[in-house]
């Protein structure tokens, strides 16, 4: 019986870790701009297959020699995919948003082309690589630790683990750096960030780097989870990601960490005791009452302060 | 140029500034000399804060188009500078009308963040005791956060978050509003200390006294337009400031 409880704890975990990375993207724009930033779930499908390029072509694909062991390819894969991926996230801002800020567009308009730009994401996927599924490759060979009945491998450590990292980190920026300083002053009064001497839009391409790199590390887990990559794959994972970040009390990236494990816990809870063909269902539905019980999120304060 | 022949330090020629069709100044026309304390004063509504936010270069909303005219740091036109690089490449900085301070920052935080353009050589420390020095409260509350600070002391932070960007022309929009007498009088001490250092002051109030006693020089301004101007000490003398103005 406890052995079935941490197994799937383990899994939720898992799950969890992939909604937090994604969640956290969301809570960090919604804290800088106000903006939801709806073309975040197709930078994470961006990201994967940015990386299944990368490593492909470092494994030896497209005439390409094979210079590395797998591990080498996959280490050089991670910085590499999340560089690319920021790229990808800042240009969607430079291009769609900041135009759109510059005429002093109202907010609703701005998450409408957020809408857009992830369709444009999705559909350009489809257009230039066609709707064909890619098979992930695999770069480390799978390790199962065995502790009494339960088993890990490797990759369900290093997805758990990486999440946690990437969390202390961003919670270190936020909270220790000046640029973190600056993100959270804005959360807070945007009016005045430009009389200390601050380029507002230097720090809103930073928050877009940072959440752009936290969806590109989320697309190579999940790819490395889930080898299968299509266009859409994006849709369904930032949906509910983004829904983890509200629970949590989006702008807050406490909240988006937290709600993002408590929905992988709920759906694998979930899935341990009903069919598999419940879990949206029963999930969702608990988010509500949650939601219901406090409208602000659980790390969320009304108004105030943010990020 | 003004009469002496020497480039003021701060000058606003003609300025025009439109929010939309309603023209907010009709204009007006003043300058600050280097280590001046100079004051606008006049009713609500006169185009004071418009003033200042447009030789901040806020970008829209905050600060309206200015529709003719000019802006002048050094004899140089500001107008195409951007808001951050007014800060800081030329050290100008505004207290602003309500004083913007960020809450959820603590004290300390607020003064940092101040300090994100300065260069690396800049003796940053120097600068925080020094505004310690000038506003004790602050130092006592360094680590609180700022949004559970008294009026008071939110402005003693906005004051001493525009000295942390290293500024050498300070702003000031109504730094009295809301101040309890004993706070308003540490502030204005405070400031004419700044001012005794070498700090050029431009000051909003709606105090007229308050502010003549403290300035150099005024302008009044009503509905846009500079109608009188001069010495500090002539103008609360000026019967007709006396009777609108200061009762």
């Amino acid at each position: 019986m406890l052995d079935t409880f941490l197994q799937n704890l383990l899994n939720a975990m898992q799950w969890g870790s992939f909604y937090s990375l994604i969640a956290l993207g969301y809570t960090l724009v919604y804290g800088v701009l106000r903006l939801i930033n709806f073309a975040h779930g197709d930078i994470v499908m961006v990201g994967a297959y940015i990386a299944f390029f990368i490593s492909s072509a470092l494994l030896g694909k497209y005439g390409m020699p094979q210079v590395m062991p797998g591990w080498a390819v996959l280490a050089l894969t991670i910085p590499l995919t999340m560089v690319l991926t920021s790229l990808v996230g800042v240009t969607i801002e430079r291009i769609a948003y900041r135009p759109l800020r510059r005429k002093g567009a109202h907010r609703l308009y701005v998450v409408i082309t957020a809408l857009m730009a992830g369709l444009v994401l999705e559909n350009g996927n489809l257009l230039l690589l066609g709707a064909s599924r890619k098979k992930f490759p695999e770069m480390i060979d799978k390790v199962v630790y065995k502790f009494g009945a339960i088993y890990v491998t490797n990759l369900k450590v290093g997805v758990i683990l990486t999440s946690i990292l990437s969390f202390i980190v961003l919670h270190f920026i936020i909270t220790r750096t000046k640029v973190g300083m600056a993100m959270r002053a804005i959360s807070y009064d945007k009016f005045a960030i430009p009389l200390m001497g601050i380029p507002v839009d230097v720090v809103i391409v930073f928050t877009f780097v940072l959440g752009s790199a936290m969806a590109g590390l989320a697309g190579i887990l999940f790819a490395l989870s889930y080898p299968i990559l299509d266009p859409y794959m994006g849709m369904s994972i930032g949906w509910k990601a983004f829904i983890a970040a509200v629970v949590g009390g989006i702008g807050d990236i406490r909240g988006a960490f937290v709600g993002g494990f408590i929905l992988g816990i709920i759906e694998i809870s979930v899935v341990a005791v009903f069919p598999s063909s419940y879990r949206d269902l029963i999930a969702f539905s608990i988010l509500l009452v949650i939601l219901t019980l406090k409208p602000t999120g659980l790390f969320g304060v009304p108004h105030t302060t943010k990020i | 140029m003004n009469s002496s022949g020497k480039t003021p330090f701060l000058e606003v020629r003609n300025l025009e500034v439109k929010y939309g069709n309603i023209t907010a100044l009709h204009g007006i026309s003043f300058v600050v000399e280097k280590g001046e304390i100079v004051t606008l004063i006049g009713a609500n509504g006169a185009g004071k804060t418009t003033t200042l936010h447009s030789i901040t270069r806020l970008p829209p909303p905050e600060a309206p188009k200015v529709s003719a005219g000019d802006i002048l740091i050094n004899g140089q036109s500001i107008l195409k500078t951007a808001a951050h690089d007014v800060v800081r490449n030329l050290h100008c900085a505004l207290a602003p009308e309500g004083r913007h301070i960020f809450g959820n920052l603590t004290v300390t935080e607020n003064l940092t963040l101040a300090t994100f353009s300065r260069p690396k050589t800049d003796d940053l420390n120097h600068d925080y005791d020094h505004v310690f020095e000038l506003f004790p409260r602050l130092a006592e509350r360094r680590n609180q956060r700022s949004e559970s600070l008294s009026g008071g002391e939110q402005q003693m932070l906005a004051v001493g978050r525009a000295l942390m960007s290293g500024c050498t022309f300070l702003m000031l929009d109504e730094p009295s509003m809301g101040l309890a007498p004993l706070l308003m009088y540490d502030m204005f001490r405070a400031l004419k200390r700044l001012n005794e250092d070498g700090m050029t002051i431009l000051l909003i109030e709606q105090n007229a006294k308050l502010a003549l006693d403290f300035a150099h020089r005024g302008y009044l301004l009503e509905t846009g337009e500079i109608i009188l101007s001069g010495d500090a000490a002539q103008l609360l003398q000026n019967p007709e400031i006396h009777k609108a103005y200061l009762g």
